[in-house]
């Protein structure tokens, strides 16, 4: 489904991805995991299509095709979603009519018949519902005001809705505390279906303890330097990234 | 600049003789110190930013009544059962067919300043200039002098005028470049309360140049909601001075769309002069193409416990230019005074500007004062996010300026008001609604 090959990133000039290779399956969970600096979440911006990521060298395909002449709603549209770090709060938009915004652009982008506000309705309660996130979240502004659990609980809602085919967690579990870790982990498990992929990514093993990964990569200076199964992770646990971090460029 | 300007527009030709000695020697003073005072000169402080143009030099004239303009007014009005009243100006003179004064309740008064000059010219006399006081200037002056039309809006004690009066002001093209001095007096009685909507239309063809002084009265406990909507065209230089007092416990609220193709200052006075008034000094504006706009606002507190909260924000398109100048002014005694001022502006275009400048002058040492000025172009971050939820990328920034205006807007307390306003921002906004693939791809 995704499939970078050499990738060579630079932001503001200066090389971020050095040479980056990854191969991510439909129905597989990837974990993305290294130290502060290594190029995780230029990563992530680079698959969602954020300006001021420069490809220098290599290639990103999902589905057979350049992702990278996409603009970042044409990819969103095409199934990419990323979970961001940092969601962005937006006074005076509430969640719903984003929400409704963002479902109807995708489906005209793909040629489907928009939503009416009843049947939208309907689909967002349900959702909640499952979730187990408080229904008032709908109408309050987007992540205006909302704790940083709330949040990343937003974001798994808009995630739940958008029903993307490659979703990509950045730092997800950074500020959570142990129950909202559990709701984002529930519902990341969820949506695991066989034809849908997912990379996790995260400076910590604790997220993978809920959302247990098939494959973990470590991710050190721009490169992919190791790949194993789930117990790789614990491995990093023990060990911490030194050994990566360490290593001769 | 010429020392001794002479009166423009041919020494005012064609304004109606005035029978009462009183007020024929305000057109005469107001004459006088025009000659003496001048339009603002271009390195005036008060008009820093905003220059007029050489109005002496563009053959304007007076204003004279015209018809045949009922068909694009009646468009433009708000419905009959929305408004407690209508008046509606047509290059400056008033016009009985297009306007509509049915929904009275017992102790409203809605007439044309030329009604009251000649019916109630005692009345005038007391009140006309008294909320102006040494605050005036040429153009003040020039307006004195051409003192003939404009509206009278009494509310007496312990009326409540529910529904919006609405005033418009139509200009209509024609060969001529004209010229109007609308002179406007309103006073709210106790405990009496009003809205009105001052609407400026038209002008998409012709030239105009429009100098209007109101004087707004607040007695104790008195409400008003001002809104000032301009949405008039490339033809038009408009200056408006407003003058407002505040007695005790009175609360005022206004609301400026400053949204015009053409020229258009809004220079606002409020003092606030009995303890407990209040003042909400808000306004957006929506500029593009060679817009200018200017709000400029000064709010005195003259007295202890008063408050004035005033946001303005705005979005800036194209060449267009806007300009905030707010001042708050505590004098001396005026202990705790809240005075808040908040300016933030987003530019779209490279060449978009925004003169911003707000000041703070205070003489009382237990009183809590801010104010906040910012711009700046859309938050990357934010126009990201939205995109990446599949939402195209003018749609998107169509989204953000929406939320953006959303803090001022949502302060408009009159839901009618409040939706003349969402419909002028959703026209200005950029059509989003046919994106083709190459757009999205850019």
């Amino acid at each position: 489904m995704l499939e970078i090959r050499n990738l060579h990133v630079a932001v503001d000039g200066k090389p971020i991805l050095r040479g980056l290779d990854l191969a991510v399956r439909a129905g597989e969970v990837h974990a993305i995991m290294g130290p502060n600096g290594s190029g995780k979440s230029t990563l992530s911006h680079v698959i969602a299509g954020r300006e001021g990521y420069e490809i220098t060298n290599g290639t990103l395909f999902y589905d057979g095709r350049d992702l990278t002449g996409l603009a970042p709603e044409e990819r969103a549209a095409e199934g990419v979603f990323l979970a961001f770090q940092y969601p962005v709060e937006i006074p005076g938009v509430p969640n719903t009519t984003f929400l409704k915004e963002a479902v109807n652009a995708q489906r005209r982008h793909r040629g489907e018949t928009e939503h009416d506000a009843m049947q939208f309705v309907r689909l967002l309660r349900e959702k909640v519902k499952e979730l187990g996130i408080a229904e008032d979240m709908l109408k309050r502004s987007v992540n205006a005001g909302f704790s940083g659990g709330e949040k990343k609980r937003n974001e798994i809602l808009q995630m739940s809705v958008l029903e993307p085919r490659l979703a990509v967690l950045d730092e997800t579990d950074s500020g959570l505390d142990i129950d909202a870790l559990k709701i984002v982990a529930d519902g990341v498990n969820r949506l695991r279906t066989p034809g849908r992929a997912m990379m996790i990514i995260t400076h910590y093993q604790r997220l993978l303890d809920y959302i247990v990964p098939d494959i973990v990569h470590v991710l050190a200076r721009g490169k992919i330097r190791k790949t194993g199964g789930k117990e790789l992770a614990l491995e990093l646990e023990q060990n911490g990234y030194a050994e990566f971090v360490d290593e001769a460029a | 600049m010429n020392d001794h300007p002479s009166l423009p527009f041919n020494g005012m030709d064609g304004l109606p003789e005035l029978a009462d000695e009183v007020l024929s020697n305000v057109r005469a003073k107001g004459a006088d110190c025009f000659r003496a005072q001048g339009f603002p000169a271009p390195g005036a402080e008060a008009w820093k930013y905003t220059r007029l143009p050489a109005i002496n030099d563009m053959g304007f004239r007076m204003a004279v009544a015209t018809d045949g303009t009922g068909y694009i007014v009646r468009t433009a009005h708000l419905a009959d059962e929305q408004v407690a009243a209508r008046l509606i100006f047509v290059n400056g003179q008033p016009r009985a067919d297009l306007s509509h004064t049915g929904n009275f309740p017992p102790g409203v008064r809605l007439e044309p300043l030329s009604v009251a000059l000649k019916n109630d010219p005692a009345w005038l006399n007391g009140h006309l200039g008294a909320s102006i006081g040494d605050s005036g200037d040429g153009l003040v002056s020039l307006n004195d002098a051409a003192l003939a039309e404009g509206f009278v809006l009494v509310v007496d004690a312990g009326v409540c005028l529910e529904k919006p009066v609405e005033i418009i002001h139509f200009a209509f093209g024609t060969d001529i470049a004209l010229a109007w001095f609308p002179r406007n007096l309103v006073v709210i009685g106790e405990n009496a309360e009003a809205t009105l909507v001052v609407r400026h239309l038209g002008g998409m063809n012709g030239r105009y140049f429009t100098n209007a002084v109101s004087e707004f009265s607040m007695a104790d406990n008195a409400r008003l909601r001002l809104y000032t909507l301009d949405e008039a065209g490339t033809g038009i230089t408009a200056v408006t001075r407003n003058f407002t007092r505040l007695a005790h416990s009175s609360a005022l609220q206004t609301f400026s769309l400053m949204s015009g193709d053409g020229m258009s200052r809004l220079e606002q006075t409020v003092h606030l002069e009995g303890e407990g008034a209040e003042a909400i000094v808000d306004g957006i504006y929506l500029l593009r193409g060679s817009a200018h706009a200017d709000s400029t606002t000064r709010v005195e507190h003259r007295v202890p416990n008063t408050t004035c909260n005033e946001v303005f924000k705005g979005v800036v398109d194209d060449t267009a230019r806007a300009v905030f100048q707010g001042k708050i002014v505590v004098c001396k005694g005026a202990q705790h005074t809240d005075g808040q001022m908040l300016n933030k502006t987003l530019l779209l275009g490279e060449k978009a500007e925004i003169d911003s400048k707000p000041e703070l002058e205070i003489y009382a040492d237990d009183v809590k004062c801010a104010h906040g000025a910012t711009s700046g172009k859309i938050d990357e971050g934010a126009l990201f996010y939205l995109r990446s939820r599949g939402i195209p990328a003018r749609l998107a920034s169509n989204l953000l300026v929406r939320s953006f205006l959303g803090e001022v807007t949502e302060r408009i307390s009159n839901s009618i008001v409040r939706d003349l306003v969402a419909a002028r921002v959703e026209q200005w906004l950029p059509d989003a609604s046919h994106i083709d693939r190459t757009e999205q791809a850019a």
